[in-house]
Formats: C-alpha cells, sequence, structure tokens
C-alpha cells in the first residue's frame, strides 16, 4: 500500500493508530488518582512528542544513513520557527504559510551551511555545524534582533499588519486580542474534552494537526530510505572511497541529503511556532542540537521508528520526572517505617525533579553501553526471546542449515 | 595505439622518486601485467590513472582524452573501474545491493536525485545485478550482509561490481594479495573467464608474477619507479633484468 512494502505498511499503520489514539492511549491512570500525574496525554506535551519525533526523524535521515553527525541542527529549528512567527506577524495568521515558509527558510539555511561544512567529514563536520549553530545563536540572540527580537524572542503581537483577507487568517486583532494560530478558523489550542468513567481524554486540533504532519514527514522518510536516493546515502557511510570508484559523486548527494534533514527540522520549528506563538534565540542553542542526537540514538541510529521513540521517552522525562517532587516520594513510601522513608527519599531526591537530567544521562549510558541499537534493539531481542521460546516448543519440520 | 597511454609519467613524495619515467601503452581487448617487487611503484602508478594521485610530470591518456585533473568518479563514468588491493565494498549492505549500486551509477551518472521510486521497484537494475551475481557464481549469497563474506568472495563480488558497469578498463591492483592458495586459484580462474567471455581490456599489478604468467598477453617489469623491460610472458620469464630486479628484493 501507498508503494510500501508490508512490512512498512504496516509499520506506517501502526504508528498511524498510536498518533490517533495517543489521547487515550497516554491517560491509563484515571484523573484524581495517584498515578494521574504520569498521564502525557495531554495536548501540550503530545504536540511536542509528535514534534520532536519529526525533528529526530528528519535528523536520522542525515545521521542514520550517511553516518554525518551534525551537531548544529537546533539551527534549522529554531531558523524555522522565527520564519513561521514572521508570517503569522506579515501574512497570516493561518498556521499553513508559517509553516511552509519555515521549511523553505531552513531549506536555504541548511544548504548554505551543509555547501560549507560537507568540505569535511567526521568530527570536523561535527565541529564546523557546531560553530555555525552557535553563531547562529549568538546571531540571533544579538546581531539580528530586528529579525530575531533579539533576547526578548518574537510573539505574535496586536499591532502586527497580518494583511491577508480575514477569511484567510488576516487581520492585526480579533474582537480586540491578538488571534491565536489556526487553520481557517480552527484554533490550535481548541480541544473537546471526553470524560469516560474517571479517565478525561482531551482531543485537540493542534496536536492533530501535527501529528498528520509527522505521519506525512514519517512516511516520506520510509521512501527516501527504501530509494535509489537513501542507497547511496547508506553507501556513503559504508564505503565512500568505494562510492567514489563507482563513478558516484557524494558530494550532491550528501548536499540534498543534508537539506532534507534541515528542512524537516525547519518544519518542526515551524510547527513548535505555530502551536505556541512565541521563540527566543535559546531554541538554537546547543543542548537543543545535542538533544536530536541523543534522541536518535536512544531510539535507533538508522531505524524507522527509533527516533520518533527517542524523542517521546526524553520529552516524557523531561516533563513527567521533572514534576516528581519529594512532597509526592514521602506519599509514596509513607507505608516504610519513619527513618527509611526518610532514606528512601534522599537516595532518590537526586534523580527527580530538577534531578532528571540524572536520571536520563545514566539511562543513555545503559542504551549506549548495553543496546547499542537503542529501543528498538530492545524491541527485537524481547521478540527474539520471545520468538525463541515459540519456536521451542513448535515441533521443527526443517533442520536447520 | 593503445587504449591506454602512459607517457614519461614522474612522481616523487618529498626526497623519494617513486615513478621515474614510465611509459606504458596497454592495447585494447588485452591483459596486460604489471609486475614488480614490493615498493617498485605499482600501486603509484595506478594511483596515477583513476585520479588518487597526480603525477607531477607527464600525460595519462584514455581513449584519447586526458584523465588528468579528473576525480575519481569522473574517471570511473569515462569507462575505468578499478579493483583494490584489499577489497573495496560496502560492507554494511547485502550483496545484491552492493552490486545494484555501479548499475545505478552506469545507468544514472554521478548523481540523480531519485529520492521518492522504491529500488526494488528498479527492474532493469534489479535483474542485471541478479544477472552479474549469477555470472560472478554468489547468488544463493544475495541476501548475505556483504562484510561477512570470505577474503575471496568479496574479492569476487568487487570484481563482480566492476564488470556490472561494463567498463572498457579493468584496474586491477595485486588482486590475490594476502589470499589463501585455493582463494588465488579462484581469483585467477575468473580473471581468465572474464577476459575469456568479455571484450574488456585489463591491466593487473601484481607482485607474484607466477600469478599472472598464464593471464596476461604482455608484461611490463617495474622496478624502482622505471619500467626495465615489457614483453610476452614467454620471453619476460627467462630476461636477465628481471631476474636481478626479483633478486634484489630477495637479498
Ligand atoms: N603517499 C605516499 N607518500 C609517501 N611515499 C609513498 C606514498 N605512496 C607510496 N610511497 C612510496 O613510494 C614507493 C612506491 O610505493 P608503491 O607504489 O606502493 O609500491 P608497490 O605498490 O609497487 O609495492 C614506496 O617506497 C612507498 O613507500
Ligand atoms: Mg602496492
Amino acid at each position: 500500500m501507498f508503494g510500501l512494502n508490508k512490512k512498512d505498511t504496516s509499520l506506517l499503520l501502526i504508528v498511524a493508530a498510536l498518533v490517533a489514539l495517543a489521547p487515550i492511549i497516554l491517560n491509563p491512570f484515571p484523573e484524581g488518582s495517584g498515578m494521574a500525574q504520569f498521564n502525557a496525554g495531554y495536548p501540550d506535551l503530545m504536540q511536542r512528542f509528535v514534534i520532536f519525533g519529526i525533528f529526530a526523524i528528519g535528523f536520522n535521515i542525515l545521521f542514520g544513513l550517511t553516518g554525518y553527525l551534525s551537531f548544529g541542527h537546533a539551527a534549522f529549528l529554531g531558523a524555522g520557527s522565527y520564519a513561521g512567527m514572521w508570517m503569522m506577524k506579515l501574512l497570516s495568521i493561518n498556521v499553513i504559510p508559517a509553516i511552509v515558509f519555515s521549511v523553505i527558510i531552513a531549506g536555504l539555511i541548511s544548504l548554505a551551511i551543509g555547501w560549507i561544512s560537507l568540505r569535511r567529514s567526521g568530527i570536523y563536520f561535527s565541529i564546523l555545524t557546531l560553530a555555525f549553530a552557535q553563531m547562529a545563536f549568538a546571531l540571533a540572540a544579538s546581531v539580528l534582533t530586528p529579525i530575531t527580537g533579539g533576547e526578548t524572542g518574537l510573539q505574535t503581537n496586536l499591532n502586527d499588519p497580518r494583511i491577508l483577507p480575514g477569511f484567510l487568517g488576516g487581520g492585526s486583532s480579533v474582537d480586540g486580542n491578538i488571534p491565536k494560530p489556526s487553520l481557517f478558523g480552527i484554533e490550535m489550542t481548541s480541544s473537546f474534552e471526553v470524560p469516560v468513567a474517571g479517565w478525561l481524554w482531551t482531543f485537540n486540533w493542534g496536536y492533530y494537526i501535527c501529528g498528520i504532519v509527522m505521519l506525512i514527514a514519517f512516511y516520506i522518510a520510509i521512501r527516501i530510505f527504501r530509494s535509489p536516493f537513501g542507497l547511496m546515502l547508506k553507501a556513503v557511510k559504508s564505503n565512500q572511497q568505494r562510492l567514489n570508484y563507482t563513478g558516484l559523486n557524494t558530494r550532491p548527494y550528501m548536499l540534498a541529503c543534508f537539506v532534507i534533514s534541515g528542512m524537516y527540522a525547519g518544519l518542526a520549528g515551524g510547527l513548535m511556532a505555530a502551536m505556541d506563538p512565541q521563540v527566543g534565540a535559546e531554541r538554537m542553542q546547543w543542548t537543543a542540537s545535542g538533544e536530536v542526537v541523543l534522541m536518535t540514538i536512544l531510539g535507533g541510529v538508522g531505524t524507522l521508528i527509533g527516533p520518533v521513540l527517542g524523542a517521546g521517552l526524553i520529552k516524557y522525562f523531561e516533563n513527567i520526572f521533572s514534576k516528581i517532587n519529594d512532597n509526592l516520594l514521602h506519599q509514596w513510601f509513607a507505608f516504610l517505617p519513619d527513618g527509611l522513608e526518610d532514606l528512601m527519599v534522599t537516595i532518590i531526591h537526586p534523580f527527580i525533579g530538577k534531578g532528571w537530567h540524572l536520571t536520563l544521562g545514566l539511562m543513555f549510558m545503559a542504551i549506549v553501553i548495553f543496546l547499542p541499537g537503542g529501543l528498538v534493539e530492545g524491541g527485537q531481542r524481547l521478540r527474539k526471546m520471545f520468538g525463541r521460546k515459540s519456536e521451542e516448543r513448535a515441533p521443527k519440520t526443517t533442520p536447520a542449515e | 595505439m593503445g587504449i591506454l597511454e602512459v607517457k614519461d609519467v614522474g612522481k616523487r613524495f618529498g626526497g623519494l622518486q617513486a615513478l621515474g619515467n614510465v611509459n606504458l601503452d596497454v592495447a585494447e581487448n588485452t591483459v596486460h601485467a604489471i609486475i614488480g617487487p614490493n615498493g617498485a611503484g605499482k600501486s603509484t602508478l595506478l594511483n596515477c590513472l583513476v585520479g588518487k594521485l597526480i603525477p607531477d610530470t607527464g600525460s595519462v591518456m584514455f581513449d584519447g582524452q586526458s584523465v588528468l585533473g579528473r576525480t575519481p568518479y569522473q574517471i570511473n563514468q569515462m569507462g575505468i573501474s578499478r579493483v583494490f588491493q584489499t577489497p573495496e565494498i560496502f560492507g554494511d549492505l547485502n550483496v545484491l545491493e552492493n552490486m545494484m549500486i555501479p548499475i545505478f551509477a552506469k545507468r544514472d551518472g554521478a548523481f540523480r536525485l531519485h529520492a521518492i521510486e522504491n529500488m526494488m521497484d528498479e527492474k532493469d537494475i534489479v535483474e542485471a545485478a541478479e544477472k552479474m551475481l549469477v555470472d560472478m557464481n554468489m547468488a544463493d549469497k544475495r541476501y548475505m550482509h556483504a562484510a561477512a563474506m570470505s577474503r575471496g568472495d568479496k574479492r569476487r563480488l568487487e570484481i563482480g561490481m566492476c564488470l556490472a558497469q561494463e567498463p572498457r578498463l579493468l584496474l586491477l591492483d595485486e588482486p590475490t594479495a594476502g589470499m589463501a592458495r585455493a582463494d588465488t586459484n579462484n581469483t585467477i580462474d575468473l580473471l581468465k573467464q572474464i577476459k575469456d567471455e568479455r571484450d574488456i581490456t585489463i591491466a593487473i599489478i601484481e607482485h607474484d608474477m607466477h600469478v599472472v604468467f598464464s593471464l596476461a598477453e604482455r608484461i611490463t617489469v617495474l622496478a624502482q619507479g622505471t619500467p626495465l623491460v615489457e614483453d610476452t610472458p614467454d620471453n619476460i620469464k627467462g630476461h636477465p633484468k628481471v631476474r636481478e630486479a626479483y633478486l634484489g628484493e630477495a637479498a
């Protein structure tokens, strides 16, 4: 289906189902229960899951296929956000021009940065991309203030022109308020809530628009992975010398790949601006570039679904683990004798709240050491374990070769 | 007039004159061997032919066009394919994918952005790759991880990948170096078969002269960066200068 083989089609359908049902699946605990704060099914966080999923899918097209490790992808994310913001300030509050323009701008910037950075490979390439991203960050925070709003960043304002006619999302204000990003009148923030027994499910327009965009991005990534172009990119990673002596010019292949990857980052940035119309220079900081590297490695470099899983895991930790505090720990361990309770809380304290980075770091190390293929390899190993068990039970019909 | 003409080529590495004044003429549809002791400059010469090195002096003409100043992929697109001293293949890919890449390069040129089609839907490419795998006697290994194969099979795959491009000139740099006896014999037999079955010019570089005696129609002996003699294998065998060059190395 869709020009994909059976395996890829079922993967795409599974991901589509998960995206569609996420508001339900991610809210397994009833409202008001002690575990409710582990629920992730609220619009803000779900939007972040899919947006960073797009970011990581695009990053993986570069890193996973060619092995070129960019440390500057946040620059494209940020550029996409700024570009999207300007569309929503100048043209229309409709998210479509914002998203399209963010992809175009990120593509142009990645073309320029890739043009230069791809003169080198390995660590030198990584350092060049990092240098460019840091330059972009510094420029956005200072010299480029007229475009980026400097340290205060960009927001939508009451006096923005928004020149398109009203039905296309134009107009400076709506009923005296700043208009909210919308798609032909449907506001990104609008949701409908469905209470079922003790549960509360929130179906949010913004989330579903991001989700659909992610599915399209995911589908395109699958096509790229299976295409002759994708084959050449894998060949770059495997043996660049052989590729050159086979009559193929690696440079345009790498540049095209870098630009595609940058456009994915721009798309993610544009969606971020469309969901929450404000952007600051910190979105371009190197920590953000590093984060997408972690997501991809955690999930599984070079796999299709890995980056999405990695993005989800990190965003979940960032938003959920960081909210656990000592009071809550005391509640959990209240069943223990007082001394023991305090001891447990003291031991766990560094790993929660602001310490979630520590937990994440330890988990990252464990995965890199024990599961170099990331979560996807973990899944495959589990599958094999169960597969082997069922094989043992079944009588062998054909002797092993 | 040969298909490959090397005139007065010299190459210096710092204080070392790796190639002195090399003249070489490879006639079309022949097998021409270049032999010489270790350090004679054989690999350096080959690297000058494929764009990896640019000689300091002289000219290299392929089919009437200069190859100097062109990059390896451009030279390959002119019709020269190269086999490396240690097999260079795409280890992370399977054997069939390895075989498809040179065929794509032949059909689509040095770059083409075909990013949406499925590569397995490119029927002509897949068929040509499958056929070459049959010719190379490795059709049963088509889904094998290329890195997992034996040295001999990697060499066989690499030669197949070069042949799949239907090059006019095939260059081989010590294709049997470091191989076990059986693998060496296999490779020699494969090359003989290729020579018999295809219209192709082969230039083969070899350290071990016995390997090429049964294969080559002409042999050039290189020592210390200059050609000593060029003749038929039978005449080379007993040539005093050749013995001297090889004995000098043994001593
Ligand atoms: N890139 C290089 N830099 C410096 N010296 C080199 C380089 N390549 C080869 N040489 C030297 O040139 C001489 C010829 O080397 P080579 O062509 O590899 O010989 P062969 O392949 O006949 O064994 C050797 O003395 C070698 O050390
Ligand atoms: Mg050599």
